[in-house]
C-alpha cells in the first residue's frame, strides 16, 4: 500500500537494511566494472603506457590504439616520411611519429560488420521461430509436447566444443564453413531452444480469452495473434532478443573453429591484432571497447524488459 | 438479431461430460438466462455456440443456418467474458472499436467513430474513452466489455457471468442497466450465471442446468412456482427451500407416492401456540426481516418472518403447510 515505507511495516525492509543492501550492490557493481574501466582506459594509452608496471592510472590519452585498430601500417625510414606532404589525419600524424605510414584499412571493420549481420540475423530468426513455436506449444494440444520441449532444450545441454567437430565436417560438406549464412543458421539453432522456452513462459501468461475474444470479434487466429498476442508479448520478446543477441554476439568457440576469413566475427579477430614486437594492447582494448557498444546500446534501450526477462515473469505488469 | 437453436448438443472433456444432450431455442429478442452451479456446463454451452469448442454431437443453428465448421469470426455472435475481458494494450476507445475494425467488417472510420461514441454513452463510459483499459475500476471494465459486444449488432449476445467479479452494489446497478439496454435495442441474449437474483430479475426465460443437462426451462415465475424436480426447486428461493419428509407437518394434501415435501416461506403458516408441534431454535435479525430457524423433532427448517412477529427463542409454535411442493422418491415433482 501507499505507506508501505513506514517504519512499522513488517514487509518493507528497514532503512538500515536498505542502505546496507545498497552498499553491497554498489560494491559489486564496482568490482564488475573494473575490467571494463581497465579496457576503456587501456584503449586510450600508448603502447608503452599500456604495459608499464606499476600500471599507470594517470596518463596522456592518445588515439593510437584506435588508429592501429583500423589500419595496417608499414615501417619506413625517417627520410621517406620527411619527404611526404603534411599528414592527412590525426591517425596519419600518430603513425608517422612512430616512423610508420598507413598502408591501408585493417580487417576490424569487416569483422565487426560480420558480427552485426550474424548476431542480429540469428537473433531475429531465433526470436521469430521461437515466438511461433512457443505460441503453438502454449495454445494447441501438440502431441508429445513435453518430450518435444525437452528435446528442444537438450540441444543446449552440450558445450559447443563437443559438437564443433561434427558441425565443422558437416559445414565443409555443405559449403557453409566460413559463410555468414552458416553462422546465422548455427546461432539460430542454438538460440531457438532458449527462445522457445523463454517465450512459452511469457505467452502462457497471456490469457487465451483475449484471442478468443478477438476471434469472435471477427479476426482469424493469425490476425488475433498479431493484434492481441504480439503486443502483449513484446516485453518477453524483447527480453528474449537480448539474451539471444548477447549469446550470438559473444560466441567464441564456434566462431574460431568455423570462420577464418570472409565470415569471421569480431571475437576471434580481436586477439589476433598484433603490433610490432608483440601484442598491441591499446589496439586490442580499442577493438573490445567498440565491440561492447552495440550490446550496451541495445541493453540500455530494452533494460526494463531485460529486468522482467531475468525475473522470468515474477514481476507483474 | 436472430433465433439460435441447440439440438441435442453434447461435449466431453476427457472423462468429464460437460454438456450432455442439451436442446434449447433462444427466440429472436429473448433474454434467456442459464442458471446452474460451477461445472454444470453453462460456459461450455456458450463456447459451443460461439464456436470456441466443437460439439461431440448435436447441432448449433444461428438464424436457421447450421454453423458447424464455421469459425467464430463468421458466426456473427458477440461474447462477454467473465474476466480478462478488455485488451490491456488498448484504450477504451480502441477496445470498443476493435470489433468494428476487424477484417470481417472493416467499417469506414466515420461510422466506427459514431457507433463507438453511441455505445460508450449507452454503457456510460463516454467520459473515459481515452483511458488505458487497465486504468479502470472493475465496474467500468465490465461496462466497456459489455459495450464492446454492443457495438456490433450480432445474431446473439453471449454473456458469461459478466457481473460475477463485481461487488454487490455494482452488480445490482449493472443488472438494471443491462436489462434497460436489452429492452432498448431488443437484442437476443443468452446469459449465464450462478446468481439466482440475476436470473430472476433479468430473464424472459430461465434454463436450469445441472451436470450438463438442461433440467427445465421456463419463465422465472414458472421455474419458481412450478419446478420440475427437486434440483430445480433447490436452485431458487432465499432462504433455501426446506426439504422435509412426508407426514412431518400437517396441512396440504400429498398425492400418492410423495416422499419429500418442499416448503418455502410462503408454504409455511406459523401460529403461536403453547403446545405447538415446533420450536423456535434461533432467530437471525436481518433488519427488514428475520430468519427463523425452527426445530420440528429432529428436523430443522428456515423461514422468513416479518420483524414484528412476536416470537422469541425457545417459543413453541404451530407450523402448518400451505400448498407446498411434492416430490416422489426420484425427486420428480408430483402434482
Amino acid at each position: 500500500m501507499s505507506n508501505a515505507t513506514s517504519a512499522h511495516s513488517v514487509v518493507e525492509p528497514s532503512a538500515t537494511t536498505k542502505r546496507i543492501a545498497g552498499i553491497i550492490v554498489v560494491l559489486y557493481a564496482i568490482v564488475t566494472m573494473v575490467p571494463l574501466a581497465w579496457i576503456f582506459m587501456t584503449s586510450f594509452k600508448s603502447p608503452p603506457d599500456s604495459i608499464s608496471y606499476p600500471p599507470k592510472l594517470v596518463f596522456t590519452p592518445t588515439l593510437e590504439g584506435y588508429c592501429n585498430l583500423f589500419t595496417t601500417r608499414t615501417r619506413q625510414t625517417p627520410e621517406y616520411i620527411q619527404s611526404l606532404g603534411p599528414p592527412q589525419s590525426t591517425c596519419d600524424e600518430i603513425t608517422r611519429s612512430r616512423n610508420m605510414v598507413i598502408a591501408g584499412p585493417s580487417n576490424y571493420w569487416p569483422r565487426f560488420t560480420n558480427s552485426m549481420v550474424i548476431a542480429f540475423g540469428s537473433t531475429f530468426l531465433a526470436v521469430f521461430l521461437g515466438t511461433l513455436a512457443a505460441y503453438g506449444f502454449s495454445r494447441f494440444r501438440v502431441p508429445l509436447a513435453d518430450d518435444l520441449l525437452f528435446f528442444i532444450l537438450s540441444t543446449r545441454m552440450m558445450p559447443p566444443i563437443a559438437v564443433a567437430i561434427p558441425i565443422y565436417l558437416m559445414y565443409r560438406e555443405l559449403g557453409l564453413s566460413d559463410t555468414a549464412l552458416g553462422m546465422i543458421l548455427l546461432y539460430t539453432a542454438v538460440n531457438v531452444s532458449l527462445a522457445v522456452w523463454l517465450l512459452k513462459g511469457f505467452i502462457d501468461e497471456i490469457p487465451r480469452e483475449y484471442e478468443e475474444a478477438a476471434m469472435i470479434d471477427g479476426y482469424t487466429r493469425l490476425q488475433a495473434f498479431r493484434k492481441v498476442v504480439l503486443p502483449q508479448a513484446t516485453t518477453g520478446i524483447a527480453a528474449t532478443a537480448i539474451f539471444c543477441l548477447i549469446f550470438a554476439w559473444n560466441e567464441y568457440a564456434f566462431a574460431v573453429l568455423l570462420t577464418s576469413g570472409s565470415a569471421q566475427t569480431a571475437p576471434p579477430f580481436i586477439p589476433t591484432i598484433i603490433g610490432e614486437g608483440g601484442m598491441d594492447w591499446p589496439a586490442v582494448a580499442a577493438g573490445t571497447t567498440i565491440f561492447l557498444v552495440p550490446i550496451l546500446v541495445f541493453t540500455i534501450l530494452l533494460r526494463k524488459q531485460l529486468l522482467r526477462g531475468i525475473t522470468f515473469g515474477a514481476v507483474r505488469k | 438479431m436472430a433465433e439460435v437453436t441447440l439440438a441435442g448438443i453434447s461435449k466431453a472433456f476427457g472423462e468429464t461430460q460437460a454438456v450432455s444432450n442439451v436442446s434449447l431455442t433462444v427466440r429472436d429478442g429473448d433474454f434467456v438466462v442459464l442458471l446452474g452451479p460451477t461445472g454444470s456446463g453453462k460456459t461450455t454451452t456458450l463456447r459451443l455456440i460461439a464456436g470456441l469448442e466443437k460439439p461431440d454431437s448435436g447441432r448449433v443453428a444461428i438464424a436457421g443456418r447450421d454453423v458447424a465448421g464455421e469459425a467464430p469470426a463468421s458466426r456473427d455472435v458477440a461474447f462477454v467474458f467473465q474476466q480478462y475481458s478488455l485488451y490491456p494494450h488498448l484504450t477504451v476507445y480502441e477496445n470498443l472499436a476493435f470489433p468494428l475494425r476487424s477484417p470481417a467488417r472493416r467499417l469506414p472510420a466515420g461510422e466506427i467513430d459514431a457507433r463507438v461514441r453511441e455505445v460508450a454513452k449507452m454503457v456510460r463510459i463516454d467520459h473515459k474513452l481515452e483511458n488505458r483499459s487497465t486504468r479502470l475500476s472493475g465496474g467500468e471494465m465490465q461496462r466497456v466489455a459489455i459495450g464492446r459486444a454492443l457495438v456490433r449488432k450480432p445474431a446473439i449476445y453471449l454473456m458469461d457471468e459478466p457481473l460475477s467479479s463485481l461487488d454487490a452494489k455494482l452488480r445490482a446497478e449493472l443488472r438494471l442497466e443491462l436489462k434497460r439496454i436489452q429492452n432498448e435495442i431488443g437484442s437476443t441474449l443468452l446469459y449465464v450465471t450462478h446468481d439466482q437474483v440475476e436470473a430472476m430479475t433479468m430473464a424472459d426465460r430461465i434454463g436450469i442446468l445441472a451436470e450438463g443437462r438442461l433440467a427445465q426451462i421456463g419463465t422465472p415465475r414458472e421455474i419458481y412456482s412450478n419446478p420440475a424436480n427437486l434440483h430445480v426447486a433447490a436452485r431458487l428461493g432465499q432462504p433455501h427451500i426446506n426439504l422435509i419428509p412426508e407426514g412431518l407437518l400437517p396441512g396440504g394434501s400429498a398425492p400418492r407416492g410423495t416422499k419429500t415435501i418442499g416448503a418455502r416461506t410462503e408454504h409455511l403458516e406459523i401460529v403461536r401456540s403453547g403446545q405447538g408441534n415446533a420450536e423456535i431454535d434461533w432467530i437471525e435479525h436481518l433488519g427488514d426481516q428475520n430468519h427463523l430457524h425452527i426445530k420440528v423433532g429432529q428436523h430443522k427448517l428456515v423461514t422468513l418472518a416479518d420483524p414484528y412477529l412476536a416470537v422469541g427463542r425457545g417459543d413453541r409454535i404451530d407450523l402448518k403447510l400451505r400448498n407446498p411442493l411434492y416430490f416422489d422418491a426420484g425427486g420428480q415433482r408430483l402434482t
